[in-house]
């Protein structure tokens, strides 16, 4: 069992901690406040080949393998989970369907400027009923000579608004359940695909969530991803890989709570000495790293498993459970160990409290994360 | 255009230096990086490349640890590079210069860059010796550089502003802040730097031993002392004809600078 990076991976995590540093932390404040989303860091992403980093680069992307990226999302979810998000979605989301289901016509009209950084893509999934139960989904799409015809509405769609991809699924048969969901490629301002309201959120607030509305939105067929009926197939699929981003990111935004703590605590004096010098808070660290070291290596092992071409499913679930909730307790904890200076927006805690929240809920609810879990376990009983 | 850049690995600048029992630095858990300065050189010999075509040649005097930084050169794009090692000097540089004299020879590289020094001592000699070794013209803590057919115009800074300066190539040029921001390495690049060619040499191979060296050199470190830790401020109150007595009693007495 090999712990150790190789050097491409640690090179990568050296550049990207540089560049999150330097370009995202100064500005992660002041987006979170405004609710902007974070366009020019996005572009500066792509142009570092970051927004396909794990595509061929006969694609557009640079060929690293699904561990580099997971470790770019920590990396930039330790300044600003929102920046995280928003890569993790362009990457396990939005183009591993188009790369995994999609035909050489489609990788080439979409995958590529989703690689190049040049378009921003989204997961259409959940709708206002259909949240884990994302299989009673209601949106149809009815074959119409060459094309189809979209009508329903999703909402909390991450990067929805600014994205110019859509992958949406919908039901083409709505008698056969869940086999009867079927997936589109859907562009921004193709007529009949118009947005609801912005979502006002408590954490992740410079990450776009919009509702994405369909009246009588007319595809070509063409845009069809993978087979009719095969819909769902590929949205668990993707949420299967999508799961371990979202474990990096609830990984990076403890780690980033973890290393404010440690300094504050080194530099806040009471009683005529710094509070790290008090086992209290010596405990609580100790607690926060031994977790977070936890979730890292779970995080890891299940990116390491997709690399290696076997099941992930389990390992994915995992990850992203106990990274989320390692991330919730770590928050929690570095704002009580800044005291009241946590609660205080100026300092950067309880930003990362408010971020950490929804990686419990998003991609697959942790209650969801233990159904998938306990059903790869009992399955074979 | 054969462009060839001296780089040098060095401390973090945000490292903290500790000294061993002997009085020396303690280089161990320390970070290493690419020297920032030697960092804009490495740039500009990559924008001047994807200008005017060719190839960059990265050239280091260091240990096997110094691959790291290599590396990210070549991510940034540079095409391939020599790592020599040997036993290193403190601050007089006939090994470097002379080995790294003789790498460039062997090359004939029509532009030689490299930062005009180095953050670790700062001594800021070993460019400009080797271009007066090769015999070659050489312009000192460029801010840019214009090349023309066989020539070259560098803007450098001076004093009280900035000098421009031509001359014909071959010419070593060396970076000051300013030059050119380093770029990010691209991913691609840095999946790419692995199958780039590093070159491994040792100072031995150009007669030089630790023996060699220790004849040549002219400067020896007996040792380092860190700089005392920094006191508070202190206010001398009163009126200013009598605090002034007691400010330069303090000096005289106290700081010993008069």
């Amino acid at each position: 069992m090999d712990f150790q990076l190789s050097e491409e991976q640690m090179m990568m995590r050296q550049v990207v901690r540089d560049f999150a540093t330097k370009e995202v932390e100064p500005g992660a404040a002041e987006r979170d406040e405004k609710e902007e989303f974070p366009t020019a860091i996005f572009q500066q992403m792509a142009e570092m080949g970051l927004t396909g980093i794990t595509w061929p680069e006969a694609y557009g992307g640079a060929g690293a393998d699904y561990l580099s990226y997971i470790i770019a999302v920590e990396e930039l979810s330790k300044v600003d989970a929102s920046v995280g998000v928003t890569l993790s979605v362009q990457i396990s989301l939005a183009s591993f369907p188009i790369f995994a289901f999609g035909t050489e016509e489609q990788k080439q009209k979409y995958l590529v400027p989703l690689a190049e950084g040049t378009k921003i893509g989204a997961f259409g999934l959940t709708e206002a009923s259909a949240g884990s139960d994302a299989g009673s989904l209601k949106t149809t799409a009815t074959l119409d000579g060459d094309h189809y015809i979209l009508n329903g509405n999703k909402i909390f769609i991450t990067n929805g608004g600014e994205a110019d991809i859509y992958v949406v699924f919908t039901a083409t048969d709505r008698r056969a359940g869940y086999k009867g969901i079927s997936a589109f490629i859907v562009e921004k301002d193709t007529e009949g695909f118009t947005f609801g309201k912005k979502e006002a959120k408590l954490g992740i607030r410079s990450s776009s969530t919009m509702e994405l509305i369909f009246e009588n939105c007319r595809v070509p067929k063409e845009n069809l991803l993978g087979k009719v009926g095969e819909g769902f197939k590929i949205a668990l699929a993707t949420l299967d890989g999508g799961r371990i981003g979202i474990a990096a990111q609830a990984l990076g935004i403890a780690q980033g709570a973890l290393d404010k703590a440690v300094e504050y605590a080194k530099q806040r004096v009471q009683f005529g000495k710094p509070i790290c010098d008090f086992q209290g808070i010596q405990f609580k660290i100790a607690d926060m790293a031994t977790k977070i070291e936890a979730a890292r290596l779970l995080t890891y092992q299940a990116a390491s498993l997709k690399d290696h071409g076997l099941p992930y499913g389990q390992a994915s679930a995992m990850a992203k459970l106990y990274a989320s909730d390692t991330a919730m307790e770590v928050t929690i904890e570095a704002v009580q160990i800044f005291g009241g200076y946590g609660y205080i927006r100026e300092y950067p805690v309880e930003r990362m409290m408010r971020d950490a929240k929804i990686t419990q809920i998003y991609e697959g609810t942790n209650e969801i994360q233990r159904i998938v879990i306990a059903s790869n376990i009992l399955k074979d009983k | 255009m054969k462009i060839v850049v001296c780089m040098k690995q060095t401390f973090d600048t945000e490292a903290k230096v500790t000294l061993n029992d002997k009085g020396f630095i303690d280089a161990a858990g320390v970070t290493l990086v690419v020297d920032p300065y030697s960092e804009f050189a490495v740039e500009e010999g990559i924008r001047i490349k994807e200008n005017l075509g060719g190839e960059v040649i990265i050239v280091c005097f260091g240990d096997k640890e110094a691959d790291t930084a290599i590396r990210q050169c070549l991510a940034m794009g540079a095409d391939r590079a020599i790592l020599v090692s040997g036993p290193r000097e403190d601050l007089d540089s006939p090994a470097s210069v002379n080995i790294l004299t003789k790498i460039l020879e062997g090359i004939e590289a029509d532009i030689i860059l490299g930062g005009f020094k180095s953050v670790d001592n700062g001594s800021g000699q070993v460019m400009i010796r080797i271009a007066e070794q090769m015999a070659i013209p050489h312009v000192n803590m460029v801010v840019k550089i214009e090349l023309q057919q066989d020539k070259a115009v560098a803007t450098r800074e001076i004093d009280d502003g900035v000098e421009m300066v031509e001359v014909s190539l071959p010419a070593v040029f060396t970076a000051q802040q300013g030059l050119a921001e380093p770029r990010y390495p691209t991913m691609r690049g840095i999946m790419q730097a692995k199958k780039k060619e590093i070159k491994y040499l040792n100072s031995e191979e150009f007669g030089f031993t630790t023996e060699t060296i220790n004849n040549l050199t002219k400067l020896k470190v007996h040792g380092y002392t860190l700089p005392l830790a920094r006191g508070g401020g202190r206010i001398i109150e009163g009126a200013a004809s009598e605090s002034i007595v007691d400010l330069v009693k303090a000096l005289r007495e106290e700081a010993k600078v008069l």
